[in-house]
């Protein structure tokens, strides 16, 4: 029920325990109890609401950096990557194989911001080798959401 | 250029024609068809607008991505032409495999297997391959509306057996054995059911096998909705001892992998069965479209999660549309299968058609009069819960606010 319980949250936030008790055929007090188990032992880490923010304002300018990193001693990743975490720009921060070692994505309300805000703030960091910053212009799909409109396709009212 | 000789031209003379009596040329027994009573109702939903539809037999869910992209590839790399009669071999390779699995029987890919346009057509082709003109063929109501126009296009003539709510709508031995008559060829069994969402499990099979084998009976099975049952898992009537060969297995792929526009399903049995369904199929039909064979192949090899992910959606659904049917009043059947409930509406006062009429015009919710579905349906009603979550309780609203106003 774990498992239910969670891809349910992960797709509506919203959800309240009545609701999942019904589709899981469980009762409500089973579903709280359960969900606070989660929440308290760090599996359930945040509520969120996923926002199309440029139909707000002027939105949001998102890039993707590369990080080549040294190796600390004792540290290996760690340290610097949760040093760049720490950043409120920094939304996401993943350590990953291949050319680059991190990949992080950084929010800003402009480019000029965001790109100052890599020079200043990241490639000056110590064991920070080189950065690639990458401008996102078009996102299509967020979190599992695709975010271009399409038309619903249409069935029939009445099959057999 | 032929101007100057206008005025020699032959004055027309009507001739009188007789009139087309278009009636007497058509087929007396296409005349004697009932009209589809979902046929009925669909003409009366047509034209008005926002309507919500717990009416529809298919699945709200687009067919899987991957499968949709197999078939675009296929055709990018031209493969366009006919298949043979029997369908792709490479599809009944992937068919054999994926039966091995799921019901633990060995299917010759060559003899013992037709791909067939959608599981109508199988279930056409094996009426047409084994009756003779009076043979009768037993079937439980409410059930599937083409199984008895088809046998009767064949030259049979069915017998109906009324399932009720109070054998949640499973075929009783008894009530079986009660049916045969010496003309009794065979026995159509639809479970997962449509419309009323019953399912037999291996136990309730075992008791039909019995009379099935005193009586020298084939067993047409149509289990389309084979992977759509919630507790537990199916069992095909060919699984019980001694029934492989008595059973025409027909199965296909629009319920489970929401592939219902792509029309292929196929048909599993002794050979000989087999053999005569692929003789008609191939004067018929052919070969089913290769492109949905194609699909097909990419859906039992990769489609397993897909199918899993669709059926614990369709199973919350329907968790939360029988409780919500049951808050308001109506009495309904828990669902074992398929995606449809099937909540009595007696205690209204109303017919199955008028409360659907009723329902439609005032509450703009379409669902089928159960009596679409044999007499046997009277007094109920099939609600498809395969529709969004969201979309199922602005459907309970109206019909709460209907029921109120009644």
């Amino acid at each position: 029920m774990k498992k239910e319980i969670l891809e349910i949250l992960e797709d509506n936030a919203r959800a309240t325990p009545a609701e999942i008790a019904i589709l899981l055929g469980a009762s409500e007090e089973e579903v709280s109890k359960e969900i606070e188990v989660l929440e308290e032992s760090g599996v359930i880490r945040k509520y969120m609401t996923m926002i199309k923010w440029d139909k707000v304002d002027d939105g949001y300018v998102y890039a993707m950096l590369e990080l080549k990193v040294s190796l600390q001693r004792d540290k290996g990743y760690d340290a610097i990557a949760e040093r760049i975490s720490r950043f409120s720009e920094i939304q996401s921060v993943r350590l990953i194989s291949g050319d680059h070692d991190i990949s992080a994505t950084v929010r800003g309300r402009s480019m000029k911001e965001v790109a100052f805000f890599v020079t200043d703030k990241i490639s000056t960091l110590d064991g920070v080798e080189s950065t690639c910053t990458h401008f996102v212009l078009k996102s299509y799909k967020e979190h599992g959401v695709i975010l271009y409109d399409k038309a619903k396709p249409k069935r029939l009212v009445i099959t057999a | 250029m032929n101007g100057g000789k206008s005025k020699h031209k032959k004055k027309l003379v009507m001739k009188e024609l007789p009139v087309l009596q278009s009636e007497s040329h058509l087929s007396t027994t296409v005349r004697g068809l009932p009209p589809s009573g979902i046929r009925k109702f669909f003409d009366i939903v047509v034209g008005i607008e926002d309507v919500i539809s717990l009416g529809v037999g298919e699945p709200d869910f687009v067919t899987p991505w991957h499968i949709s992209e197999a078939c675009i590839y296929s055709l990018e790399h031209g493969q366009t032409s006919y298949t043979s009669n029997k369908g792709l071999l490479e599809l009944r390779d992937a068919l054999s495999n994926s039966v091995k699995e799921d019901m633990d029987l060995d299917y010759n890919p060559d003899e013992e297997m037709l791909i067939t346009t959608g599981v109508s057509e199988a279930v056409d082709l094996a009426f047409r391959a084994i009756l003779n003109r009076g043979d009768e063929v037993i079937v439980h109501q409410p059930c599937y509306v083409a199984y008895v126009p088809d046998i009767i296009l064949a030259g049979g003539v069915p017998r109906i057996v009324e399932t009720k709510l109070s054998d949640e709508f499973k075929l009783r031995p008894e009530d079986l054995a009660a049916a045969i008559t010496g003309d009794v060829k065979a026995l159509l069994l639809s479970y997962p059911n449509n419309p009323t969402g019953a399912v037999m499990s291996r136990e309730d099979l075992e008791e039909l096998a019995d009379i099935v084998v005193e009586n020298d009976l084939l067993v047409i099975s149509d289990e389309v909705y084979h992977k759509l049952t919630y507790n537990g898992k199916h069992t095909s009537f060919a699984q019980l001892e001694g029934m492989k060969d008595r059973t025409i297995v027909l199965n296909g792929f629009s319920k489970s992998c929401a592939m219902t526009g792509w029309r292929v399903g196929y048909a599993l049995g002794h050979s000989d069965f087999i053999g005569a369904m692929t003789k008609v199929h191939q004067y018929t039909m052919l070969c089913a479209p290769t492109m949905a064979q194609v699909a097909a192949v990419e859906a039992l090899s990769r489609g397993d999660d897909d199918v899993e992910n669709m059926k614990r959606e369709y199973d919350r659904r329907r968790r939360l549309f029988v409780t919500e049917l049951r808050r308001l009043g109506l009495p309904c059947f828990e669902p074992q299968g398929a995606f449809y409930t099937f909540p009595s509406i007696e205690g209204t006062g109303l017919s199955s058609e008028e409360f659907a009429e009723k329902l439609l015009n005032d509450q703009k919710v379409a669902a089928v009069p159960g009596n679409a579905f044999g007499a046997c349906g009277e007094g109920f009603l099939r609600c498809s819960y395969a529709t969004s979550r969201e979309e199922l309780m602005e459907a309970v609203d109206r019909i709460e606010r209907f029921l109120d106003s009644l």
